[in-house]
């Protein structure tokens, strides 16, 4: 597929993956107002993409677009396509309970169920009709451990998810998402709630999903999007405004309008 | 945040700036001391270096401070970036007009020889690259920062020639050898200096357009 974006793009010579996810002409309205316009997004296998951009900019309403979350918000209305292996996910057979089994979400404040950890884990497996425990274990324990959090819980999995810290809480959200095995993991400013520690340690196990899951993340932490991710990309005013190898962004970005903004010098 | 920043990048821009002029008046003082072999001169240039020294160290320290501490990016970062590098050659450049001074020095307590080589043209080439290299990294001139670069192979011709003709005087006049090294040491200062004159261009380069031209490679 072309890119028809037409954000300034940095070519990525390195990048051969498969295409996973693509927005295209994506618009969006939260009634008349348009907070997404003629957005063209790209998303590859196994890589980390951030959007960045100033508050009100669209990126938080275009992550929320790919797993069709914006749905649950009556007066908003989607234009244009979001392709998940070339696949429309607006399209009016799409079962959006499955939809976002292949493409979890991790939001910005930790918000396990006032459960168990592992009901908080297996939760998910059984709404989508798992029954068998010995299977539903063996996924609890496999996802706890993708989450970097099964060494720190291994002895009370049947204490509730409410007593753990803030940076746990949120690892078991990652690996509540983690245990239905989508495809996508989409992360709403993941770290924002938690203190520098926790924060590392997410962005270490980021570092380890991205070998088995596509990651579109948002965040306002200007290094952390530098830190944790191949390709970066700048929302202004609903508009994707440029698009690149997040090394090349971050050190010689093509727009000046970028520049202000990761300098800190409007915003 | 940014506000405090851009005053600690405006900051470090006015330093190396001085920096640039006490280099740059070292550098005259140094062609002064190869025409007049004024052997005070001399000992005043060497003297005066550590005041170089303590400026460098000084610019290093606010530019790994910044670096700590704001984590800059973009223009910023490679400003910074070239700072730090710059200050490096600023630095020994002070140096390169030091070791003119001593070699002059040198040549002072020695007996006059009615042979010299003309390092008034090489000196004068030498210290345009400088002032226009720093030109270039006060206007972020990129122009200028190339015609520096050009610049540079006119001054390695003036060694050759300086090389072959005092080779060819210490083949005549053997006794003389200790005062001819020197004088042909001369010339190898005044070049390197012009190198690293070159090498503030380059970095200016870096500084504007995000590319590294070092090696040739522009």
């Amino acid at each position: 597929m072309s890119q028809t974006t037409e954000a300034v793009k940095i070519p990525d010579p390195g990048s051969e993956r498969p295409l996973k996810m693509a927005s295209e002409h994506l618009n969006f309205f939260y009634g008349d107002f348009e907070a997404l316009h003629d957005v063209n997004l790209e998303f590859y296998e196994n890589e980390v993409t951030a959007l960045i951009g100033p508050s009100g900019c669209g990126k938080s309403t275009y992550l929320r677009c790919l797993n069709r979350m914006n749905d649950l918000i009556p007066i908003s209305r989607v234009e244009g396509k979001i392709l998940l292996d070339g696949d429309d996910i607006y399209a009016p057979d799409v079962d959006v309970v499955s939809l976002r089994s292949r493409i979890g979400m991790v939001f910005q404040k930790p918000n396990p169920f006032p459960k168990t950890i592992f009901e908080n884990i297996a939760y998910g497996m059984k709404v989508n009709g798992l029954r068998k425990k010995s299977e539903i274990e063996a996924r609890v324990e496999q996802s706890l451990l993708q989450a970097a959090l099964w060494d720190e819980v291994k002895d009370r999995l049947d204490d509730t998810a409410l007593g753990l810290s803030g940076g746990q809480q949120q690892r078991l959200c990652i690996a509540r998402a983690l245990a239905v095995e989508p495809e996508v993991l989409l992360m709403d400013e993941p770290c924002s709630a938690l203190d520098p520690i926790a924060t590392q340690k997410i962005e270490e196990l980021i570092h380890q999903l991205k070998e088995l899951y596509t990651i579109i993340i948002v965040t306002h932490n200007m290094q952390q999007a530098a830190r944790v991710s191949d390709i970066t990309a700048f929302f202004y005013l609903g508009k994707l405004i440029e698009i690149g190898v997040t090394d090349t962004l971050f050190t010689r970005p093509k727009l000046k309008q970028t520049e202000d903004y990761i300098t800190g010098r409007f915003g | 945040m940014a506000v405090h920043l851009q005053k600690e990048l405006d900051k470090i821009k006015k330093r190396i700036l001085a920096l640039g002029a006490l280099v740059e008046e070292r550098v005259h003082l140094a062609a002064k001391a190869i025409e007049s072999k004024d052997s005070e001169l001399c000992e005043r240039i060497i003297r005066q270096d550590h005041d170089v020294d303590e400026m460098e160290v000084e610019i290093e320290e606010e530019c790994l401070k910044i670096l700590a501490l704001h984590q800059p990016v973009a223009i910023d970062l490679r400003f910074i970036i070239a700072v730090i590098k710059i200050n490096n050659d600023l630095e020994r450049i002070g140096d390169q007009a030091v070791n003119i001074a001593q070699r002059v020095a040198f040549m002072a307590t020695r007996r006059p020889y009615e042979f010299a080589f003309d390092y008034s043209t090489m000196a004068e080439k030498s210290q345009d690259m400088l002032r226009k290299s720093l030109d270039a990294l006060v206007n972020f001139d990129l122009d200028l920062a190339f015609k520096v670069m050009t610049l540079d192979d006119e001054v390695d011709r003036l060694k050759d020639d300086a090389y072959d003709r005092i080779k060819a005087e210490i083949q005549k006049h053997p006794d003389r050898v200790g005062y001819l090294i020197n004088m042909l040491l001369v010339s190898r200062h005044l070049e390197r200096l012009a190198d690293h004159a070159t090498n503030i261009a380059e970095e200016v380069v870096y500084l504007v357009e995000g590319e590294i031209v070092r090696h040739g490679n522009f």
